[in-house]
């Protein structure tokens, strides 16, 4: 095998603006930035869907009838690359069975029921408030909390700083980028609890023994920057401001902008010494560290043109998407696209059966005529797609390929190397769905690669 | 509450740019040389556009019936702007008879057999230019004298400054006074030529609203402008006698409609930039030697046609290094 080398140019000074390479400007539409975090009047059936992250499904460890209380774990990590699962309320457990699931399909969920009460298992043992205890212990903790990255991969979150001995990391990334359109949570989240979040990078810095991090922030959210650089920073902890670009969140460009440096395809962060984590991600680490609680709620977003509430809520992980929009005052009128994470990456919906996941980051509401209407049409080889493509690729090619069903060569145009960003088909002047079309020659190449 | 949303992929929001909004734009940015062309060679440089441009329209209306496809590709633009390319890429006075062989030939055998806008190798409008012009080479060479606004269908003909240059270095063996005229008239547009190629200030503007709007990108005219003016600059400080100034050459001829509105045709062009930079010195370079050594006084269609065929290999050979893998100079290291 080919060995690839770490493409380095000059490392760069991490307090110029920098640049990574392509990428778009869509409209930000962030206009619930300035609505507070609120919560939300609890569900009456909380759907805990066993894969609801990257990796092997959580196992149940509770049976049908079982009374559960908040936090008690109800599924255990089905391997290293997987999660747990807690109550986020007490009640009692109705039933394990396929439920609905933002995908589409019906994914095996535990059903609760809560009784209202809100009973709560005693985490005094659990907490480390004074952190007295190991960088290994707390990582522990992390796992046995349920945590996953928040900005929606919903990768779990110790793996990311379990890098192997040979990966040293110095560098953490605080990613509060937030670059999809609309979404506001983790702007709020930087608005107001800026402490939590540097608990939890501080946390992650110990943990894989990174002397720098940086609290990375798009320049559309100068208010954000301003509390985190006002906030009591941890050693070695710089606050910068990137120009507005999508998609500077994604890892790999992010990692680009700050450093210069390019993770191998293939790779991970820790490759090129760094572990990016959301910033959600880093308070719910702070949480589970410091007060022992595990990730039994979220921040999300609702917006876009329908909902009559837009704003930022706290809602329990579980709670049917239905009942969020019921809670915040409902839709405008009838949907006509809705939305399981931002436009420029989420994932469109059949309905509001599905419930929130770890990795929800909002739920963005149209209605007819609101979106333009596509007409695909052939490639006129313009070269935008590829002037904007975060990973220099030919994405025209690529979607042309896949169009003519000329799977064999998608390799050789390093489909694989794609992110699904969907830069490309943003600009697209023929309306090309470039990343359905990746998306389909990717799955094309596995059932190759399976025969 | 009743739903019917729709499953779309992602990304479900979308820049606004269309390919209409390209080809109008395209085709607005014309409009100053067509106006030129009009100036100078009246109605019957009207009457050239709207014969090309009906012409086109009507051609590609017939494929699609044929080929029993909808009429939705009628209204992106792309058969009135190749209708209009071709118009003013004819002299004003050609019979209509070959204006609508020449949209046959532009519509049928220049896009639609391919498989229509984007399938195309070549750029329709120059496909029937070059046909045109090898068929009848007469009619698509004598070109009328510039009158202004002059609403007479007759026309007196005389010399492009390019073919008068061309006349002077066989009769009197040096490029004679052609060559060395005041560049102004090329420059509004009062000289001989292709009824839209003649206003090089006007068709830059264009090329400028294009390069503003980011409809098209530097890269092609620039590079084919400069290697235009370099590659003639060179000849002319080492000859005079024997070859026109450097800008001459950048103002006469279709060069300005070419490198703007011509070789920046997205479908026949490479993709990337680099690419794109290759492309328009292939384009300056042939073009020049067509000019200075070749039969033809003017090069600029064939040039770019030529460049067109180089296009697929341009493209193979200039693509991007894909993120997260090793420059060349690393993977030789
Ligand atoms: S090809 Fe993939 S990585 Fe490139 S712009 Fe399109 S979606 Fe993004
Ligand atoms: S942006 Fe669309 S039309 Fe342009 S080259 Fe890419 S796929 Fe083709």
């Amino acid at each position: 095998m080919e060995v690839l080398r770490v493409h380095q140019k000059q490392e760069r000074d991490p307090t110029v603006a920098n640049r990574f390479r392509g990428g778009v400007h869509p409209d930000d539409s962030k206009h619930t930035s300035k609505q507070a975090i609120s919560g939300l009047q609890p569900a009456e059936r909380l759907i805990l869907s066993l894969s609801q992250h990257i990796g092997a499904p959580s196992r149940p460890e509770v049976s049908v009838g079982d009374r559960v209380l908040k936090y008690q774990p109800i599924a255990s990590p089905g391997g290293f690359v997987s999660m747990a699962l807690h109550a986020p309320t007490s009640g009692t457990v109705k039933a394990i069975e396929p439920a609905p699931h933002p995908s589409g399909r019906l994914v095996t969920a535990i059903i609760i029921e809560p009784d209202g009460l809100d009973e709560a298992l005693d985490l005094t043992d659990k907490a480390d408030p004074g952190l007295a205890r190991s960088p290994e212990n707390w990582k522990e903790t992390i796992r046995d909390s349920g945590i996953v990255g928040m900005g929606g991969a919903a990768f779990p979150t110790h793996v990311k700083l379990s890098p192997p001995e040979d990966k040293p990391i110095d560098m953490i990334v605080a990613n509060g980028v937030e670059c999809e359109p609309y979404l506001t949570a983790d702007h709020r989240l930087m608005l107001e609890s800026p402490d939590e979040i540097l608990g939890g990078l501080f946390l992650a810095m110990e943990i894989v023994g990174a002397k720098k991090a940086v609290v990375a922030i798009e320049a559309n959210k100068p208010d954000a920057a301003e509390v985190m650089r006002k906030a009591d920073l941890p050693e070695g902890v710089t606050v910068k401001v990137l120009p507005v670009m999508y998609p500077q969140g994604a890892e790999k460009q992010l990692i680009q902008a700050l450093t210069g440096r390019e993770v191998p395809t293939g790779g991970l962060p820790m490759d090129v010494g760094v572990v990016v984590q959301n910033v959600g991600t880093l308070a719910a680490m702070n949480q589970a560290v410091k007060e022992g609680r595990p990730m039994v709620e979220r921040v999300m977003t609702i917006s876009g043109p329908l909902p009559n509430g837009p704003g930022n809520y706290r809602v329990s992980i579980g709670t049917p998407l239905s009942h969020v929009v019921e809670q915040t005052g409902g839709l405008k009128g009838p949907a006509a696209r809705l939305i399981n994470g931002g436009p420029m990456m989420g994932q469109a919906l059949a309905g509001l059966d599905s419930p929130v996941t770890k990795g929800t980051s909002g739920l963005l509401a149209f209605g007819p005529g609101e979106l333009r209407t596509l007409r695909q049409r052939a490639c006129i080889r313009c070269g935008s797609c590829i002037s904007v493509c975060p990973a220099s690729l030919l994405p025209h090619t690529l979607g042309s390929m896949v169009e003519f069903q000329l799977f064999d060569q998608l390799r050789e145009f390093n489909i694989t190397d794609c992110i699904e960003c969907g830069s490309c088909a943003f600009v697209c002047p023929a309306d090309r769905n470039m990343v359905q079309f990746i998306r389909q020659g990717k799955a094309e190449l596995l059932a190759l690669a399976g025969k | 509450m009743i739903m019917s949303t729709v499953l779309a992929p992602s990304p479900h929001v979308r820049s606004s740019v269309t390919i209409e909004t390209a080809m109008y734009g395209v085709i607005i940015a014309l409009l100053p040389g067509a106006l030129v062309g009009a100036y100078y060679f009246g109605l019957n440089a009207l009457k050239v556009m709207t014969i090309s441009i009906l012409a086109c329209l009507a051609f590609e209306a017939m494929v699609l019936k044929i080929r029993g496809m909808d009429m939705s590709p009628l209204k992106d633009g792309s058969a009135v702007l190749t209708g209009l390319l071709l118009a003013m890429n004819l002299p004003s006075n050609i019979p209509w008879w070959m204006i609508v062989m020449g949209a046959i030939v532009a519509i049928g055998i220049g896009k639609q057999v391919y498989g229509g806008l984007g399938y195309n190798p070549f750029n329709p409008a120059l496909v029937a230019r070059v046909f045109l012009l090898i068929s009848f080479p007469v009619a698509m060479t004598s070109w009328p004298v510039p009158k202004p606004l002059s609403f007479s269908l007759d026309t007196i003909t005389g010399a492009t400054p390019l073919g008068a240059m061309k006349t002077s270095l066989m009769m009197e063996g040096n490029v004679g006074a052609a060559a060395n005229m005041n560049l102004v008239d090329p420059l509004i547009g009062n000289m001989g030529g292709s009824l839209g190629e003649i206003g090089a200030l006007a068709l830059a503007l264009g090329g400028i609203y294009l390069l503003v709007r980011k409809i098209i990108t530097w890269h092609i005219p620039v590079s084919f402008l400069a290697t235009v003016f370099g590659m003639t600059g060179i000849y002319w400080l080492i000859n005079p006698e024997l070859y026109a100034p450097p800008t001459f050459h950048l103002v006469t001829g279709g060069l300005m409609l070419g490198a703007f509105f011509m070789a920046t045709d997205y479908v026949t062009s490479p993709v990337t930039g680099k690419g794109m930079v290759i492309f328009g010195i292939g384009c300056g370079v042939l073009t020049v030697f067509i000019r200075l050594f070749g039969g033809y006084p003017e090069g600029v269609s064939f040039a770019i046609l030529l460049m067109n065929a180089a296009t697929p290999i341009i493209d193979r050979y200039t693509r991007p290094r894909v993120f997260g893998y090793p420059t060349r100079k690393e993977a030789r290291a």
